[in-house]
């Protein structure tokens, strides 16, 4: 509304538009407050609030926080001429690149129109020849136990009776089959780590800290905690490896697969600075490869280099994007010595990447996840490591998906984060999060209570967990196990054969 | 007795509480005609005040302290301790507008009425089970609950 006629030409195509309703504005100014990026003003001339729509992200802060509904954040209505191939985000981009030479970068998971393969997969369930079971009535089991399984158990008769001789490798225990993705302590506040920490933690689950390290007044949460490690070795030492429950090896991230991070130094606090042993103001590089794997030989390396640290107690498990050869790179993965592989598909969020890498490298986790599933079990290795998939689980159909088509259990980092309020804006990297996620501004990242934030996220697992329950029980399953790979509780409707053949799945009617 | 709890740690300086307390002690219980009519027309403001200091913030309102500072200054004896329910109670009535109390409070709890020469003082939004501003408190920075204050 203000000082339009000095804004950029370039800016003035922007993405969305605020409508006030000028009835039910009060003037109360929560607006003003709430919003990161100066949308909202006080106009001393006009003597209410005015809005600039030009710098508005389309967060929906304003929206969820006006105490009268007053706002309206919709897309902005201009178009361009309609062009099939020249679409308008292409345009925008170009505009932006003219005007400031740089690489566009973006957050959050991709948002590209590609198929997702869940919608086109249909779930079972018993009619008159075998039974449903009810979850209410009788018991259903979703404990799941990831890391390496032996092929065989052997007994040995004593004198007591039967005793197991086989050992069995160290597992992570969890409630149910979901838990939270990595998600660095720096790219999103302390405050969710402590309320991831406290949610997995109540629900007998897991939560990741992602590559930024673990600080000290977490560690009473490690029982619950997958510790990880990445190419950047932020954090890293022997108190850390020994402070979680799992070990993660991080090589790659579904959103930038063959990119590295970059924390900028304004987002390196005190307390980040401290947890990632970084200097303070420092940027946080993290290569694009682990300068010392460069094969999967290299990986074995590090993989029994964790092992010995913790001393063999805990899984250790290797993360890798989706991407083309993801079977191959599994199979050596698992040969390497991983308890367990996360994949992570290209709807994976992040909290910054470039925008082209993001939308256009990887392939989608219902692919490779089969792929994985299927290539493991050929090579008769798929007891050997238990596999998780991430990037892009959007419900507990999902998860149940997941699961039917190989997966031990899922990650889920996107969901986690809208349980508490994010609306996928993405500007994740920008720092200035408003509802108070991906920032460590500390007058922003108080906006997510941990106890609050907690409270979502367990609330979000729990009902996830009785929803899938409910699916199991319709298929006439009570345990978790025996959907797992069993993929002809699955049909697709409308994939071609070569889909269907690389999902290892029935056409509906089939 | 139960008492409204500012959380500085997770207060988000929305002022969304100042919001529903001066709705909740308007005459039309209103948002809208509250602020535009309400307002500026009787005065009508609320009883809670957000202080901001860089990031930090609070929510600050009558402690309905258990030796409160006002009701020993108050003159006019508009101001009671109600042993019984705990609560410092307020009568306009017998108000005169000396403004004492606003000089003794330690907390900076009391206003003056923009209009009349009167205060205004949290009530814990009496009627309602839970006051106005503990319930629309998006960040869950405000708790009304019993600490063994009396």
């Amino acid at each position: 509304m203000i000082h339009l006629a000095f804004t950029p030409i370039g800016k003035k195509y922007h993405d969305f538009q605020v409508v006030r309703d000028k009835d039910a504005c009060i003037n109360c100014q929560v607006c003003v407050r709430q919003c990161s990026y100066g949308v909202h003003t006080w106009d001393e001339n006009r003597k209410c609030v005015v809005h600039d729509s030009s710098k508005c992200i389309g967060c929906h802060r304003c929206e969820a926080m006006c105490p009268t509904d007053a706002l309206l954040i919709q897309e902005k209505a201009s178009d361009f001429k309609a062009n099939a191939c020249w679409r308008p985000e292409f345009i925008k981009y170009i505009y932006k690149q003219a005007e400031t030479g740089g690489v566009l970068l973006t957050g959050m998971g991709s948002p590209v129109n590609l198929p997702v393969y869940w919608d086109r997969l249909l779930l079972d369930a018993s009619q008159v020849t075998n039974p449903s079971i009810d979850p209410l009535r009788e018991p259903m089991e979703l404990t799941t136990f990831i890391g390496s399984k032996p092929d065989a158990l052997r007994f040995e008769k004593t004198p007591t009776g039967e005793k197991l001789v086989t050992k069995i490798g160290p597992q992570m225990r969890i409630n149910s089959p979901i838990m939270f993705s990595a998600m660095s302590f720096g790219s999103i506040n302390f405050n969710l780590h402590i309320a991831m920490a406290r949610a997995a933690t109540e629900l007998g689950i897991f939560y990741n800290t992602g590559e930024g390290g673990l600080h000290p007044s977490l560690y009473k949460y490690g029982a619950n905690t997958i510790v990880q490690v990445a190419s950047g070795r932020f954090g890293v030492h022997r108190d850390y490896l020994n402070a979680g429950g799992g070990i993660e090896i991080k090589i790659g991230q579904g959103a930038k697969p063959g990119i590295g991070g970059h924390l900028p130094g304004e987002k390196i606090t005190a307390k980040v600075s401290e947890t990632r042993m970084v200097p303070l103001g420092s940027d946080a590089i993290s290569p694009a490869p682990h300068h010392d794997i460069y094969s999967i030989e290299d990986l074995l390396q590090l993989i029994f280099a964790l092992k010995e640290a913790s001393e063999y107690r805990v899984p250790v498990g290797v993360k890798i994007a989706a991407v083309h050869n993801v079977a191959a790179i599994a199979s050596g993965i698992v040969r390497a010595g991983a308890d367990y592989v996360a994949i992570d598909g290209m709807r994976g969020g992040t909290g910054a990447a470039p925008g082209m890498i993001r939308d256009n490298v990887g392939i989608p986790i219902e692919l490779a996840l089969a792929a994985v599933d299927q290539r493991l079990r050929d090579e008769g290795i798929r007891g050997h490591a238990s596999v998780i998939a991430a990037g892009g689980i959007r419900c507990s159909a999902d998860v149940v998906k997941a699961i039917a088509l190989g997966a031990d259990a899922v990650y889920i980092g996107t969901a986690a984060l809208l349980a508490v309020g994010c609306t996928l804006c993405a500007r994740c990297y920008t720092g200035k999060c408003p509802w108070g996620i991906a920032t460590n501004d500390p007058s922003l990242a108080k906006r997510q209570n941990p106890d609050k934030a907690a409270k979502q996220m367990t609330n979000l697992i729990r009902a996830w967990s009785h929803e899938i329950e409910e699916m199991l029980g319709g298929m006439g399953l009570n345990s978790i196990e025996s959907l797992r790979g069993n993929r002809d509780k699955l049909r697709a409707v409308g994939l071609s054969q070569t889909e269907r053949d690389i999902l290892g799945v029935k056409h509906a009617g089939a | 007795m139960k008492k409204v709890y500012p959380n500085k740690e997770v207060c988000i300086g929305c002022h969304l509480c100042e919001v529903a307390c001066l709705t909740a002690h308007s005459k039309s219980r209103d948002v809208v005609i509250a602020y535009k009519e309400e307002k500026d027309a009787q005065g009508l403001s609320p009883c809670k005040t957000v202080i901001h200091d860089g990031p930090a913030c609070v929510a600050l309102s009558c402690r309905h302290c258990e030796e409160p500072a006002c009701v020993a200054a108050c003159i006019s004896g508009a101001l009671t301790k109600n042993r019984e329910s705990g609560r410092t109670e307020y009568d306009e009535e017998k108000c005169v507008g000396c403004w004492s109390c606003l000089m003794a409070c330690p907390f900076g709890s009391i206003r003056r009425h923009p209009i009349k020469e009167k205060i205004v003082k949290c009530d814990l939004c009496a009627g309602r089970d839970i006051p106005a501003c503990v319930e629309v408190c998006p960040n869950w920075a405000l708790v009304y609950e019993d600490r063994g204050e009396k």
